[in-house]
């Protein structure tokens, strides 16, 4: 309790930690994004390489990826208006979003598996070919920065709803807010990249 | 029972002679040292004022303890591999089989660079950067505790390996297919990757932690183009490692999944492609070599410019050479391999920027030694590591524009010629740079200096040493001679490598004396005037409060008016502050950074030996503990007003001691 009441105490000081860790975790996010940018790349240069296996085309499902995709930006959607409301200092309307927007990643999540699954059952698992490899982990790595983000989510609904609303804790909303976000614009390359070319 | 400790069996602590004698000493050393810790009584002291502690100050010290253990094991590679190479030619074998000495050579690379030479660095910027800019703390200083230990379980990882299974036997950047699981089957380089990962985390959590730092907590008034040129050598450096160190990650995770999954990301068969690995691990490593070098430079302008009293010559050309230097060590990455048959315009374009890197390093040079002229020169030995740099650094560096010509490269590449070079560039600059930074700043944060007679006999010992063990490398190169052989048929080359074995006993003789600088300089310290913060009549901000500083380093902040705020101060340029004290927050001691890290540990070590369900059990003990962490808010303590007051009139020592 004391800590708190010290934070309470000091508002400047409050303004200056929450500017310090918004613009370090863009710094982490830029990071991220090199990591990305790796796979990416990786993925480029490997994507002929099918060593006799299938390629893009014969595997994916466009109209599925395109699922995918519409059930993810609308959780971005949802979690934006769950910030709203958080700057709002609205509970009820703050917890209904991220729990919408959990449920959505969620299936984002069940439906990524599914697809994984179909593939490997077919015997075209990563092991197949150096473009198969490239693409299970270019993918399945957004898919566990999404897992990620669903436990981050759930640990912050309940410090929302045990702690209410401390500058501590808008903080770091804010933080996953910005993560939940670029996570899908990663999916829009992902999408563009894999799915959409990867087909034509 | 195969299931419950996955690969790991009673072989894996089975080894030769040699190995085990080395595992005896380590075995011993930490009983020497528990023991001592026990007799005393201090390991409360330990856990609560070192282990647990958040001040950057401390931390750094740790950083180096950890950086001088791992610099002695280093060493004692170098010493092997010197002395097999001084007797294994022709019918004699020496006294290491081939695998120990691949082990010997991999575990040498990895050790200086990721532990010495990444470790040293930390620790400079723990100890200077929050004092050079006027702060008060780091940005995030939980984050730097967390970063330190999982450093310093990296480190012990690299440890574990001598006693536990083996070590990577496949080079310092572990090229596949060699480090594919086909052709390295047993755990060393799994060690490897996760000594990395582990280590290459910590990494990146500090290079964000200090650019937040850097960028947001200046001192008021303290504009960019009035950092000190340490704190903008140290940007370029951040900025390396937060662009760099995601793509060692990415192509460590790459190597893991090949080796664990049986992925085909770049072995021979199934369309792998191991020239993409040696493409990505230097647009990882060229950086790497920069962020190891471009702190040194800021120390060394640091150096000249207060041992010359004197301000640096050129602050804005230094500062743009940096920036170029930063921004062209992405594009030079492929001068690592020219002979990987990239063809004639992609090699000349690379071979066109390396060459380039050598005109920002020149501005960077004269504008040193144009410092110097008419300066009042102090030949301390800051100022000694520094003039033996230039010599050092410069013969290193043309040889290196040498090895930037692809034609040239094609006869000199894996030769002993470019072993002679980058050790020119990292302990020429590197190290003696460290060197240089650690007798310039450890009355700064000890209150005593170290013995100046004893350090110019280390630094003698170091430089005679090193050019002995250095310079035949260059001639050996030219006359044939591979790097990582552990035998040679050639009788000529000996007389060479006997030479080059000859410097090893001047350098250990330099690190002797250099541990024995600080016992001296210990003994020495009530005589010493360091305690009045101000050792060398310096010209930035950390030289204008007490030593070691006041855990809040300021008692007020400085507003800055100029370049070298506290010169400017003492020429009565501007006036000191007005003392009135106020309350201050600092963040209060946690032991989660030590806890989490040790748990990053167990992970790594789980999942080298595939020991499945504890890697599981331990990465979800982690998770938890990190929620827990995250649940506690900010824990702070505050600092009255009084006790500011009582710990500035009485030096922080003192009010420590009563």
């Amino acid at each position: 309790m004391a800590a708190e009441l010290a934070e309470h105490a000091h508002p400047e000081h409050d303004r200056e930690v929450f500017e310090r860790t918004i613009f370090g975790f863009w710094m982490y996010l830029m990071s991220d994004c090199v990591l990305f940018g790796t796979l990416f790349a990786t993925y480029a240069v490997l994507q002929d390489s099918l060593a006799g296996g299938p390629s893009g085309k014969e595997l994916f499902n466009l109209p599925y990826a395109l699922l995918e995709t519409l059930i993810l930006l609308t959780s971005s959607f949802t979690s934006g208006l769950a910030m709203l409301s958080a700057h709002k200092k609205n509970l009820l309307r703050t917890i209904l979003y991220f729990a919408i927007t959990f449920i959505l990643g969620a299936s984002f999540l069940t439906l990524e598996i599914n697809e994984f699954s179909h593939m490997v059952q077919e015997g075209n698992s990563w092991q197949r070919s150096a473009f198969l490899s490239s693409y299970f982990t270019l993918v399945s790595t957004h898919g566990l920065h999404i897992t990620v983000g669903l436990l981050w989510m759930t640990v912050m609904m309940a410090q929302v709803l045990v702690r209410g609303f401390l500058p501590e804790t808008l903080k770091r909303l804010t933080c996953l807010c910005l993560f939940w976000h670029f996570l899908d614009i990663v999916w829009i390359f992902i999408f563009t990249f894999v799915y959409l070319m990867g087909v034509t | 029972m195969n299931d419950l400790f996955g690969k790991l069996d009673i072989r894996a602590f089975q080894h030769d002679a040699i190995e085990n004698s080395v595992g005896v000493v380590i075995a011993l050393t930490s009983l020497i040292i528990i023991g001592f810790v026990t007799y005393h009584g201090r390991w409360k002291w330990l856990w609560k004022e070192w282990i647990t502690s958040l001040d950057p100050k401390r931390i750094g010290v740790m950083y180096l303890i950890v950086v001088l253990l791992m610099l002695f094991k280093g060493v004692m590679d170098a010493v092997m591999m010197r002395a097999q190479l001084a007797m294994a030619v022709g019918d004699t074998a020496g006294f290491l089989g081939a695998a120990h000495f691949q082990q010997v050579f991999s575990a040498h690379g990895t050790t200086m660079i990721f532990f010495v030479g990444m470790g040293a660095i930390f620790a400079t910027m723990n100890f200077v950067v929050p004092l050079q800019i006027g702060a008060r703390d780091v940005a995030f200083p939980f984050l730097n505790s967390l970063s330190f230990w999982l450093f310093a379980v990296s480190a012990a990882l690299v440890n574990v390996s001598m006693f536990v299974g083996e070590f990577s036997a496949t080079g310092w950047l572990a090229y596949p297919p060699l480090s594919g699981i086909e052709y390295s089957p047993g755990v060393g380089v799994d060690y490897w990757i996760w000594v990395l990962q582990i280590s290459g985390v910590s990494s990146l959590l500090s290079g964000i932690n200090f650019l937040v730092t850097i960028l947001k907590m200046r001192a008021p008034g303290m504009t960019l183009m009035r950092m000190p040129i340490f704190i903008w050598s140290i940007f370029g450096a951040l900025v390396l490692i937060v662009v760099a160190f995601p793509i060692l990650t990415a192509t460590l995770a790459l190597l893991a999944l090949d080796r664990v999954l049986g992925m085909h990301f770049f072995t021979s068969a199934a369309g792998g492609n191991p020239m993409m690995y040696i493409n990505l691990i230097w647009a990882w490593g060229h950086p790497e070599v920069y962020i190891l070098v471009l702190p040194a430079f800021g120390i060394f302008s640091e150096i000249v410019s207060t041992f010359s009293q004197k301000k640096l010559f050129g602050y804005t050309s230094m500062v743009w050479a940096l920036m170029i230097i930063t921004f062209l060590s992405f594009v030079v990455w492929l001068h690592h391999f020219f002979t990987m048959g990239a063809g004639a315009n992609v090699n000349a374009f690379f071979g066109i920027m390396t060459v380039l890197i050598a005109v920002p390093t020149g501005v960077k040079v004269f504008n040193w030694l144009f410092t110097m002229r008419q300066g009042k020169i102090h030949l301390s030995t800051p100022m000694l590591w520094f003039l033996a740099f230039i010599f050092i650094f410069s013969t290193g560096g043309m040889t290196g524009v040498l090895l930037s010509i692809p034609p040239a490269d094609f006869q000199l590449h894996n030769s002993l010629f470019l072993i002679a070079h980058f050790h020119s560039m990292v302990i020429g600059g590197v190290l003696f740079g460290i060197f240089a930074g650690l007798s310039y700043w450890f009355p700064k944060f000890t209150g005593f200096k170290l013995d100046e007679r004893l350090g110019r006999y280390a630094f003698w010992c170091w430089f005679i040493g090193f050019l002995l063990a250095f310079m035949p490398l260059y001639a050996l190169g030219l006359m044939g001679a591979t790097r990582r052989l552990d035998h040679y048929e050639v009788h000529a080359w000996q007389p060479l490598y006997m030479i080059a074995a000859a410097g090893v006993p001047f350098i250990i003789v330099g690190i002797i004396l250099q541990n024995l600088q600080i016992l001296v300089g210990y003994k020495n310290r009530k005589t010493d005037s360091a305690i009045m913060g101000d050792s060398w009549n310096g010209r930035t901000l950390e030289w204008s409060t007490s030593s070691p500083p006041p855990p809040y380093n300021f008692a007020i902040i400085p507003h800055v008016g100029e370049r070298d705020p506290f010169w400017a101060v003492k020429e009565g340029n501007e006036k000191p502050e007005h003392r009135k004290y106020e309350d201050i927050m600092m963040p209060r001691n946690t032991s989660f950074g030590f806890w989490i890290a040790g748990f990053a540990f167990l992970i790594g070590f789980a999942i080298i030996w595939h020991i499945w369900w504890f890697g599981l059990l331990c990465l979800a003990t982690l998770l938890t503990l990190v929620i827990i962490r995250t649940w506690g808010g900010m824990d702070e303590e505050v600092i009255t007003a009084e006790e500011v007051k009582n710990i500035e009139e009485k030096g922080f020592n003192r009010w420590q001691q009563s």
